[in-house]
């Protein structure tokens, strides 16, 4: 008689474990997604603002076709980046060529003084400092959601519910182009 | 310790006392109940006005100490700067944009208010933007976001209302004891026992509860230091700001008892180290230890 009230309340613990470790998971799951697209959202303000800081820069700095290039270049190489892995690769490259950009205004006196370039300049920074912020949630949303997995005896509910782990927002080192600055 | 262990050790030491703080309860009521014979009645009428009470409060929080404090609410147009700093934190914290007021007072501090996430406030008086530097302003923020973040005011609400119950209580019972009415219970003598232990807690228990209650209130500010740091990314930052707030001297001239709590350095500046016991009657852990922690994170 109690061993069958104990065997009872043991398997009514455990399927209460493994019900909240599952919620914990699936919401886990949802709030990466989210977090994902909060990171889009701010991708999609720098490309936006890519066209009027080009069109600004070719006002004033006509020869500097390489650097330009380079900017378009990385745009549209973020603009088809699908998997998380390619978008950091793409968000690296684009930040790294618009800093370029951005420092020829000290070879150009007549861009330095545009309200336009200023104005651009802030709103980039600005955008920068989202984009960072917005890689950071969502990594934190990775790291918490993938220790669930890690743990034990958690690991146990997410490997039978088939729950994987989600990559974090970063390149490699030798993936980020190193980009000269020249004056 | 680094931010995570302090973050769980912070987190649980609440819960910690928070279980104390009812089992406290839960023996009052038993003593009262065995004294006076009326049981759980006094506990079920005491708990209903409290709570009707402190809600109100806590529902309208914002809009009362706004009201208290004569701040003004800003657009991004008006402090691009400030609103920028805001937004961005926000979106490391996961949290949408609170409302962001300033008061215009040249003693530097700042304070967060507001039921949960969405109905959420964040308020800086002028002095803070003038005398800090942008990291040290983001450090403070970061703080004030984290105590949205954690539900704190939530938390501080229910506390409120549980010692609000345990000063009704302590009062109901005293009235009864005045006026007389009492239950005869067979056993006299454990029923003169049980009013003897009554009486002291009647005149204790007030103050215990209040005791921890800003218990509770210096742990949750050392969960917004290391949240807040966690958000940031970068402990100096606040455990900077915290230095040079504690070195102006200024009092914060709209703050008043009700919402000295609120902030995130204790307004009525002056000594108040001293004594332990001192100590024990702050709503703010002492500013050198939180900055001590911070810099060892």
């Amino acid at each position: 008689m109690d061993l069958t009230l104990f065997l009872i309340i043991a398997i009514v613990l455990i399927a209460l474990f493994a019900w909240s470790t599952y919620n914990s998971l699936a919401t886990g799951k949802v709030r990466i997604k989210e977090a994902l697209s909060g990171i889009d959202v701010q991708l999609k303000r720098r490309i936006d603002l890519v066209p009027n800081l080009i069109g600004t820069v070719k006002g004033y700095a006509k020869h500097e076709k390489g650097l330009l290039e380079n900017v378009t270049k990385a745009r549209s190489s973020l603009m088809n980046a699908n998997t998380t892995h390619e978008k950091a690769v793409s968000d690296n490259m684009l930040s790294g060529a618009l800093k370029s950009l951005i420092a020829i205004g000290e070879a150009y006196p007549d861009l330095k003084a545009s309200q336009n370039f200023l104005n651009l300049q802030q709103e980039l920074s600005d955008i920068e400092a989202k984009i960072a912020y917005a890689r950071q949630f969502y990594n934190t949303n990775v790291s918490g959601y993938n220790s669930i997995l890690v743990n034990f005896p958690s690991s146990i509910i997410g490997s039978i519910f088939g729950f994987k782990a989600e990559e974090f927002f970063e390149a490699e080192e030798a993936e980020k182009k190193n980009v000269k600055v020249e004056f | 310790m680094n931010i995570y262990s302090q973050i769980s050790a912070n987190k649980r030491k609440t819960w910690v006392v928070m279980v104390l703080f009812i089992a406290f309860i839960t023996t009052i009521l038993f003593v009262y109940g065995k004294a006076s014979g009326y049981g759980y009645a006094y506990a079920g009428i005491g708990l209903i006005i409290s709570g009707i009470m402190v809600f109100s409060s806590y529902y309208y929080s914002d809009r009362m100490v706004l009201g208290m404090s004569k701040a003004k609410q800003i657009q991004k147009k008006d402090h691009p700067e400030l609103y920028r700093t805001v937004e961005n934190l926000c979106i490391g914290a996961g949290i949408p944009l609170p409302k962001i007021y300033i008061i215009d007072d040249s003693a530097p501090n700042a304070f967060a208010t507001g039921r949960d996430p969405k109905h959420s406030v964040i308020c800086v008086t002028t002095g803070i933007l003038d005398k800090l530097n942008k990291i040290e302003l983001e450090g403070v923020i970061a703080h004030e976001l984290s105590h949205i973040r954690n539900y704190d005011i939530r938390l501080m609400g229910i506390v409120t209302i549980l010692v609000g119950l345990v000063a009704l209580l302590a009062d109901f019972f005293t009235r009864s004891l005045w006026y007389g009415n009492r239950h005869r219970e067979e056993n006299n003598n454990a029923q003169g026992i049980f009013l003897v232990i009554g009486v002291i807690l009647a005149v204790l228990s007030p103050i215990i509860a209040t005791l921890i209650q800003l218990a509770i209130s210096r742990k949750r500010e050392f969960l917004a230091d290391a949240s807040g740091s966690l958000l940031t990314r970068y402990p100096e930052g606040l455990a900077s700001a915290l230095e040079k707030i504690s070195k102006d001297k200024e009092p914060l001239e709209v703050a008043n008892n009700a919402t000295a709590h609120l902030y995130i350095s204790n307004p009525f500046k002056g000594k108040i180290q001293g004594s332990w016991l001192a100590k024990l009657f702050n709503t703010h852990p002492p500013i050198e230890e939180r900055i001590k922690i911070l810099r060892s994170m």
